[in-house]
């Protein structure tokens, strides 16, 4: 389509009488000498009326390569994620992403979270919110148009739909059409793909959570456990419903972002736009005849009847409007026809609107104050995320001083205090430390009879926490180390094998004399 | 609807207003989203259909307030009892082998002995902390067990002996059964030579302060309590008789209360809990006792 040589008259001509056709077919707010019509445009959308479905029309160029490409790669990486493999040793799970809620880990490749470290999630999606923030304020809803997977999966379910049912004009046609054996076939061979497509959705969000292989095998045994075919099925009947069947309703009703990302662009944002100042007038074009007076935009509807959101672009920034650029590669596709330069529809900023209109060089303002401030905030959180991982210690200890009761006093007058030790070992190896207590004079370590362990060393196995039970004895003549009744001392917790060591201070408790 | 608006439009936003007036300040009546109004509706059928599933709605019948039970007989306590049940069982192989093993058997094994631990642990807050206090710590009268001073000995078997048969529990032929005579009240020894005793057993701690009165007292702890609390006080555990050279207490160590003791004797019941619980907890329970700190 976008190549400009073969265009001819009579393909223009098509074009005209097609929109005619679509205005008859699907215009329900009467004809208003639209060839096209934007059924969500403000002006057409009445909020009492019923929702006007939108028939989204295929449209090539760079903009829809690209998103193929971004979907091709988003769905990928859905789909293919659960099942990468990432050895851990033994004991441990494989798999690369894995949210392991019943042993309460979230391993992801190398990094293994623990629900205490739970803040690395929070410092990733921070991460990702101020990405999500710079890149509005730098190119609009990039997120939207592109990624967002209601934006994925819409798009793949127009596609399903088109597949069977045809392009735009074929589709109105077909709604239009009494119900038959090939209408009935067509929509049904398209619910039934649909539906395939969102168990296929819900199916792999499972997967995130278990091991994959196995559960796959329990899952067509029907053997994998409830909650899996529940989340399925939710996962399953919200992709159909969302995907399918609500699609821009999602982006206009539901979703709370189009309302938040106004506050992140501003009029050097670079957003799909109609250029106005190139394309006013208006108004039908004849090959051959001369673009003097008037705008180079001819009116074809082209860019509406292409958006997946039922707007027309030109009549400004909307909402509405998802910035998926579709409307900019049906543009260009024109342009190339009626040989005007493309971009009549582009990537472009309010201040380059009134630059050109006021007769100044364009210029593109990437580092403003908005965009420096998020990029600044990024640097930062990014720097302690780092810091944070490179300094993440896989040996942890937490001291729990006995409450009830608090010391015991013993035959011999001398006082005892119990610790509830706990260790955390994350490396993937066992590990043996030796336990001593430090900072008070005299105190001497013991552990509880039948502790099934020697002396003062405590074996911790692959990637766990364990806890031990120790005692620390204050003989009686040392019961003036203590101040009040309480005196401090340091736990250390020596690895047997490496010598690392890591240390927790506690309290000691005795009588007040 | 929009083609022909009931109500006033407003001018601002072009939308109908509800047609109400408060002090000048009219409502736009902008429509609820399809898919809230869905939502909402959906919401309403749901909680129709849970009435009549579910339990539900309070109401006064002749045996006093009830409720609608629902159609499929759900009930929290049930699911409660069914989880208690469910842990039992997960347990009974376990609690199985903690009644009929040895009990050092029983503490070799990591698995048992966890089991034991918390099974013992939930049985003493059930049956033993009214007595006991919650940590083990005792009061008066109420020993502390997480010391490693005993009465009657602090061994795996002693500490089940007890809790099996009880301490002066007169319903069990084999309880375990002392006399700390009332000294003063039967008239056995009088004021004075109470006060002198008393005076001794503090020397046995080195903290008397007239040491006549000891010397005297020590005469008469020869005479009458050596045999239980053996000459030098350090008591004895076939008897049950505490050792008087240590430093807890069980009654309090001052002078007033160790003349109190001698005077009116002591003779602290602890129930047989053979019977009432069966062998798997009491093991399970001498297990947790003996970890506590104590355990010889
Ligand atoms: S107006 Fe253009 S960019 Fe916006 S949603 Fe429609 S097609 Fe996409
Ligand atoms: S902006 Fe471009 S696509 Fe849209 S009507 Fe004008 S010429 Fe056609």
């Amino acid at each position: 389509m976008a190549d400009s040589a073969t265009t001819t008259v009579t393909d223009l001509e098509r074009l005209a009488a097609e929109a005619a056709d679509n205005v008859r077919a699907a215009n329900p707010h009467g004809d208003d000498g639209e060839r096209y019509t934007a059924v969500n445009a403000e002006k057409n959308r009445s909020l009492y009326a019923s929702r006007v479905k939108i028939y989204p029309k295929l449209v090539g160029g760079t903009f829809r390569r690209l998103k193929w490409v971004i979907m091709a790669l988003t769905l990928t990486i859905y789909y293919v994620t659960p099942w990468l493999r990432w050895d851990r040793g033994a004991g441990l799970p494989d798999q690369a992403v894995l949210l392991d809620f019943p042993s309460r880990r979230f391993y992801f490749f190398f990094l293994e979270i623990w629900p205490q470290e739970f803040y690395y999630i929070t410092g990733l999606l921070i991460l990702a919110s101020l990405t999500l923030f710079l890149v509005t304020s730098l190119a609009g809803r990039v997120w939207c148009g592109y990624t967002c997977p209601q934006t994925v999966w819409t798009d793949l379910f127009i596609h399903v739909e088109r597949f069977f049912e045809g392009d735009r004009s074929a589709r109105i046609r077909l709604d239009r059409s009494p119900w038959s054996a090939g209408k009935l076939a067509r929509k049904a061979a398209k619910h039934l793909v649909w539906i395939l497509i969102a168990l296929a959705t819900g199916g792999a969000w499972v997967f995130y959570f278990a091991d994959a292989p196995t559960l796959a095998v329990d899952l067509a045994r029907f053997e994998a456990p409830p909650i899996a075919y529940i989340s399925i099925a939710i996962f399953a009947s919200t992709t159909y419903l969302l995907g399918g069947l609500a699609r821009e309703q999602v982006c206009i009703y539901m979703c709370p972002w189009p309302r938040i990302q106004g506050a992140m662009f501003d009029e050097e944002s670079l957003l799909v736009s109609y250029k106005e100042d190139r394309g006013e007038s208006r108004g039908a074009h004849k090959k051959g005849a001369s673009w003097e007076g008037r705008g180079d935009c001819i009116d074809c509807g082209q860019c509406v009847a292409v958006c997946p959101m039922g707007i027309d672009i030109r009549d400004g920034m909307q909402l509405e409007c998802i910035q998926c650029a579709l409307c900019i590669d049906a543009c260009d596709a024109i342009m190339d026809r009626v040989e005007r330069p493309r971009g009549l529809i582009a990537y472009d900023t309010l201040r380059n609107q009134e630059r050109r209109q006021a007769g100044e060089p364009q210029r593109l303002n990437l580092l403003r104050p908005r965009t420096l401030v998020y990029m600044a905030a990024l640097a930062i959180v990014g720097l302690i995320m780092l810091v944070a991982l490179i300094n993440r210690s896989t040996l942890e200890l937490s001291v729990l001083h006995d409450r009830n009761p608090l010391f015991v006093t013993l035959a011999d007058g001398s006082i005892r205090n119990g610790y509830e030790l706990k260790i955390v070992n994350k490396e993937h190896a066992e590990r043996v430390f030796r336990i001593d207590v430090e900072g008070l004079e005299g105190a001497v370590l013991s552990r509880p009879a039948l502790a099934g362990e020697e002396g003062s060393t405590v074996v911790v196995g692959v990637d766990t926490l364990r806890m031990a039970r120790f005692f620390v004895i204050l003989p009686a003549e040392r019961l003036d180390r203590l101040r009040d009744g309480e005196g401090m001392l340091t736990f250390v917790a020596t690895d047997l094998a490496t010598g690392q060591k890591v240390e927790r201070e506690s309290s000691f408790r005795g009588p007040v004399k | 609807m929009s083609d022909s608006p009931k109500n006033e439009i407003d001018d601002v936003t072009g939308v109908e207003t509800t047609g109400h007036e408060w002090d000048g300040i009219r409502e736009l009546d902008n429509p609820m989203p399809k898919w809230w109004l869905y939502t909402f509706y959906a919401c309403i059928i749901w909680s129709f259909a849970y009435w009549i599933v579910m339990p539900a709605w309070p109401y006064l019948s002749t045996e006093g307030w009830t409720y609608t039970k629902g159609v499929i007989g759900y009930d929290q306590r049930e699911v409660v009892a069914r989880e208690l049940g469910a842990v039992a069982e997960g347990r009974a192989d376990e609690m199985q082998q903690i009644a009929t093993l040895a009990l050092e058997d029983t503490a070799a094994d990591p698995t048992l002995m966890e089991v034991s631990l918390a099974a013992g642990k939930a049985a003493f807050g059930d049956n033993c902390a009214p007595c006991h206090g919650s940590g083990a710590q005792g009061s008066w009268g109420f020993p502390n067990l997480n010391d490693d001073v005993w009465l009657w000995g602090g061994t795996l078997g002693d500490i089940h002996y007890t809790l099996t048969h009880g301490i002066r529990w007169e319903a069990d032929d084999n309880t375990r059964q002392n006399v700390m005579m009332a000294y003063g009240r039967d008239g056995v020894l009088t004021r004075r030579e109470i006060a002198d005793v008393a005076e001794f057993v503090l020397a046995l701690s080195g903290r008397a302060d007239d040491a006549e009165a000891a010397t005297r007292g020590a005469e008469i702890f020869g005479e009458q309590c050596v045999t239980c609390h053996g000459a030098d006080g350090q008591g004895n555990r076939e008897l049950g008789a505490p050792n008087l050279t240590d430093a807890v207490w069980l009654y309090g160590g001052e002078r007033a209360s160790i003349i109190e003791s001698v005077s009116n004797g002591r003779s602290g019941v602890m129930p047989a809990w053979g019977g009432r619980l069966d062998a798997g907890t009491i093991n399970a329970l001498t297990l947790y006792v003996h970890s506590l700190g104590g355990g010889e």
